[in-house]
């Protein structure tokens, strides 16, 4: 169970990407985080797993307050969180499989990560892994070979064999085309459900967020303005979400504004060549 | 027709004369490195003269000398190579140091950027000198003297290198609750891969150009030979020894362009 208390982030240009958000993730639910551009969503998730150092405020991950811890103990704890990224970040000159073993990578010391001699009980796992998301048959291909969904599944195989007590995971589909993006999706919360772990998913495709998440929190300038299931999100939700409370501020972003951007490349509209 | 009087200029009345000032300056450098140098004396009809002298009495080259020059060849090549795996192996260090987002903290970065600054400063040849009086002469005293050019060069390039790599590769590593050499072997190491063996394969093809002039300060390898075939005026000798390190020097280039192509 993940709580957050509080948290405070503010960057050295004097940002205030984050402005006393609490909130908490547990059993097995998907918590999708909603917000527009700037909203402080990527750092919320980078202050959970320390990528990024809070100002102040508080999290503990099934008790452990893992805002001071430092040195083995915070990679102690990194390793029961797993984290997806929005650029997939896979190490692009290793192979599938270097890849995915990455995320065992805090259980074998540094001679054994040298030598890519992980334990047999990794190995096999890392198969499994692959076979469920689908690539099995490609652990020995470049990462930098694959396709876009296919990286992704790299990046879920890599974050999965930690083997975590939650899943981070930030604009997983930004990246991708709109297909692609929904079987990702369902991947994900799919493996989660299967291992019965909480999901907190940074994502700015409102649509998406309703169809996969059980609950949405929305942020919107550093605060959390919006918390409750899809079904509670109306259109008076989405405005404090993407243009703020004050009815003065101007819109930032209109909603699926991705999708308005595919429809103008859409080449059954007339006048395309 | 109405007449155009738009008028546009690159450059405000400030900045040309700026550019022109600059201009100026640039002239009265190399006029005053001229002059300094008197060098406005050289008697251009015996120029010729002396280059055919030279030619006449390297031609033919001396190929019986041929025999004598394999070995220092061979050593020659050595020194490059263990002076070049040297130089890697402290050049490594010394580049995560003197990269901003590998190095500790601000003072281990100023002591890379001093390492790589005072070995790049210093010529091979003075490296030479100084190791053959530490070391006494032959090849040793080359081989170290390679290595602290290189160490320099080598860091520096690969630091740069380390400087550009994808922030969120590394990260990825880390946020698995990897060890910061885990994270190195993993997050930064894999991408900088290709620079290392490309730059290493290059500093080794400049190391064997270098070593060849070694042996003029008694730093061992063909040098040796070289100086003496010049000072005794075996002209034939030393176009021999020409030719010999020009075809290993166009050797050593294909393997490094060759070798730079295949690793990606």
């Amino acid at each position: 169970m993940l709580e957050v208390e509080n948290l405070r982030k503010t960057y050295a240009t004097g940002d205030e990407a984050l402005k006393g958000v609490s909130l908490s993730v547990e059993g097995n639910e998907t918590v999708a985080m909603i917000g527009p551009s700037g909203a402080g969503k990527s750092t919320f998730i980078r202050c959970i797993n320390r990528l990024t150092d809070p100002t102040d405020g508080k999290i503990r991950l099934d008790g452990t307050e893992l805002t001071a811890l430092e040195g083995d103990e915070l990679r102690s704890v990194r390793r029961d969180i797993g984290m997806i990224f929005q650029e997939y970040n896979l190490v692009e000159r290793l192979t599938v499989m270097e890849n995915v073993l990455t995320g065992r990578l805090g259980y074998v010391s540094n001679w054994q990560a040298f030598r890519r001699q992980f334990p047999a009980d990794d190995v096999e796992r890392a198969y499994e892994i692959l076979d469920r998301v689908g690539l099995g048959g490609m652990e020995n291909k470049r990462v930098d070979e694959l396709s876009g969904g296919q990286r992704q599944r790299v990046g879920i195989a890599r974050a999965v064999i930690q083997q975590p007590k939650i899943l981070l995971v930030d604009e997983p589909t930004s990246s991708l085309d709109p297909e692609t993006s929904e079987t990702v999706m369902t991947l994900l919360t799919d493996i989660a459900a299967d291992r019965g772990i909480p999901v907190l998913i940074n994502i700015h495709e409102v649509d998406l967020a309703l169809n996969h998440a059980d609950r949405v929190v929305g942020l919107h300038d550093g605060e959390l303005v919006f918390e409750g299931t899809p079904a509670d999100l109306d259109e008076s939700g989405l405005d404090t979400v993407y243009r703020g409370a004050d009815p003065d501020e101007t819109p930032q972003v209109p909603r699926s504004d991705g999708d308005t951007a595919r429809d103008g490349l859409d080449p059954s509209v007339p006048g395309g060549t | 027709m109405t007449e155009a009087d738009a008028t546009w200029r690159r450059f405000d009345r400030r900045r040309r004369v700026g550019r022109f000032l600059a201009l100026l300056v640039s002239a009265v450098v190399v006029v005053a490195s001229w002059e300094f140098l008197e060098m406005g004396g050289v008697d251009a009809a015996t120029v010729p003269r002396e280059i055919n002298d030279l030619l006449t009495r390297m031609y033919p080259p001396d190929v019986a000398y041929t025999g004598e020059i394999v070995g220092p060849l061979i050593e020659t090549i050595h020194i490059a190579v263990l002076g070049t795996a040297g130089a890697l192996v402290l050049a490594v260090p010394v580049a995560l140091l003197a990269a901003k987002n590998t190095t500790p903290n601000a003072a281990t970065y100023w002591l890379g950027k001093v390492i790589v600054t005072v070995s790049r400063s210093v010529n091979t040849i003075i490296w030479a000198l100084f190791f053959v009086v530490i070391f006494g002469s032959g090849p040793l005293a080359g081989t170290v003297a390679i290595a602290f050019r290189s160490v320099g060069f080598l860091g520096k390039l690969l630091g740069e290198e380390i400087e550009e790599i994808d922030p969120g590769q590394v990260d990825a590593v880390r946020a698995a609750g990897a060890s910061p050499v885990q994270t190195l072997l993993y997050g930064v190491v894999p991408q900088i891969k290709p620079a290392l063996v490309g730059l290493s394969v290059y500093r080794w093809d400049i190391n064997v150009r270098d070593s060849t002039v070694l042996g003029f300060v008694g730093a061992g390898g063909i040098g040796v030979q070289l100086f003496r075939g010049v000072n005794a005026f075996a002209w034939e000798s030393v176009a021999m020894i020409l030719l010999a390190i020009l075809g290993v020097v166009v050797v050593s280039e294909v393997v490094s362009a060759r070798t730079r192509a295949v690793v990606r």
